[in-house]
């Protein structure tokens, strides 16, 4: 498969396409179906699961990723690889600061100017925001 | 002079042979696929920190949106990835009225996906249901879901001005097609296009079930 003369490029048979089409529609309909029963935490686990199975789908065998050099599947993995690194390495701080510090991950600028003109619940965002920037200006100073 | 004679007219000259321009266009064609992915990457992880955050205005939010539009553009964009990868393999074939017809569909079907968008923003628009201070709805509980929107809008509206590119190169390679550039054993527009709209048709797999499903 990966031999014969250069010039003839891996074409595939129309059947690839139109199998792999269906099997997205299905696993769209799959996961529509599923977001109307409640799994608590593991909705967004099985959302993204499905998800990521489609986009292999996608980039597999419509972007040839499955037939071309693998230079390209080693390039596009790894730019998923490292959001993956990026992505997690946000969450830990965002959602786990305050287990080492007694402050929490929030808002740089919880109390910005637009909420004086907006009719959004101000009595909540006022006490979050006293708070959020006490602790930016704590977190300000890393030594303390 | 003699090495340029039987050398096809689309090789570059800095290029070997057909082959190596072909793979090299394909190389630059991923690494900018990955800026892609990284640039909606760094929204994806506002996604995350925001609905970290905000748990409840997610999930009382993301009620707003229209699943049924939602499915309709997952199953448009899908359906557009299929006959953009078929007009790719009908040029490989040198079927040029097919190659045309499967980019007129395919251009077609982009073209379905933002008038449905269009009318899911116009719907938000005249609800109030907007990014920041613009944000006037009334009928979410929480502090602040004008968060959501913003999220949403930024998202989805990076997504929408991809579908327009792409809607706009489709049509320059239709123009190419109909110019008779392309042919079996040069087709590399219409293939890098490909690479380009699959990976519009990927990041929309990821934003419909993040929006419309789990909020």
């Amino acid at each position: 498969m990966k031999n014969g003369s250069s010039h003839s490029h891996h074409i595939l048979p129309p059947r690839v396409y139109l199998g792999v089409g269906a099997a997205l529609l299905i696993l769209t309909a799959i996961t529509v179906a599923v977001s109307f029963f409640n799994f608590g935490p593991y909705n967004l686990l099985v959302a993204m699961l499905i998800a990521a199975g489609k986009a292999s789908l996608v980039a597999l065998f419509f972007m040839h990723l499955k037939y071309d050099n693998k230079l390209y599947m080693t390039i596009f993995v790894a730019s998923v690889v490292f959001l993956a690194v990026f992505i997690i390495l946000t969450m830990f701080d965002t959602l786990r600061r305050d287990d080492i510090y007694d402050i929490g991950a929030g808002p740089i600028r919880d109390r910005a100017v637009m909420y004086d003109s907006v009719a959004v619940d101000s009595t909540i965002t006022g006490a979050d925001s006293i708070e959020a920037v006490s602790d930016t200006t704590i977190n300000q100073s890393p030594g303390q | 002079m003699a090495q340029a004679t039987g050398q096809p007219h689309f090789l570059q000259h800095h290029f070997t042979d057909v082959e190596q321009q072909r793979e090299s266009a394909k190389l630059g064609m991923w690494i900018f696929l990955i800026t892609e992915v990284l640039l909606f990457g760094g929204l994806f992880c506002a996604y995350a920190i925001y609905r970290s955050w905000n748990p409840d205005i997610f999930h009382n939010a993301h009620v707003h949106l229209d699943i049924f539009a939602g499915t309709l553009n997952t199953v448009v964009l899908i359906t557009s990835s299929v006959t953009m990868a078929l007009a790719i393999r009908s040029m490989q074939l040198g079927n040029r009225p097919a190659t045309l017809k499967f980019l007129i569909t395919t251009l077609l079907l982009a073209a379905v996906f933002l008038v449905v968008k269009y009318f899911e923003y116009s719907h938000k628009i005249h609800l109030g249901q907007l990014p920041g201070k613009f944000y006037t709805f009334g009928g979410i509980e929480g502090t602040n879901p004008h968060i959501f929107f913003s999220v949403y809008f930024l998202m989805t509206g990076l997504h929408g001005f991809h579908v327009l590119a792409g809607m706009g190169v489709i049509t320059w390679l239709i123009v190419r097609t109909q110019r008779n550039a392309f042919s079996a054993e040069y087709y590399t527009p219409v293939e890098m296009t490909g690479l380009y709209w699959h990976l519009v048709d990927l990041i929309w797999i990821f934003l419909f079930p993040l929006f419309y499903l789990v909020g």
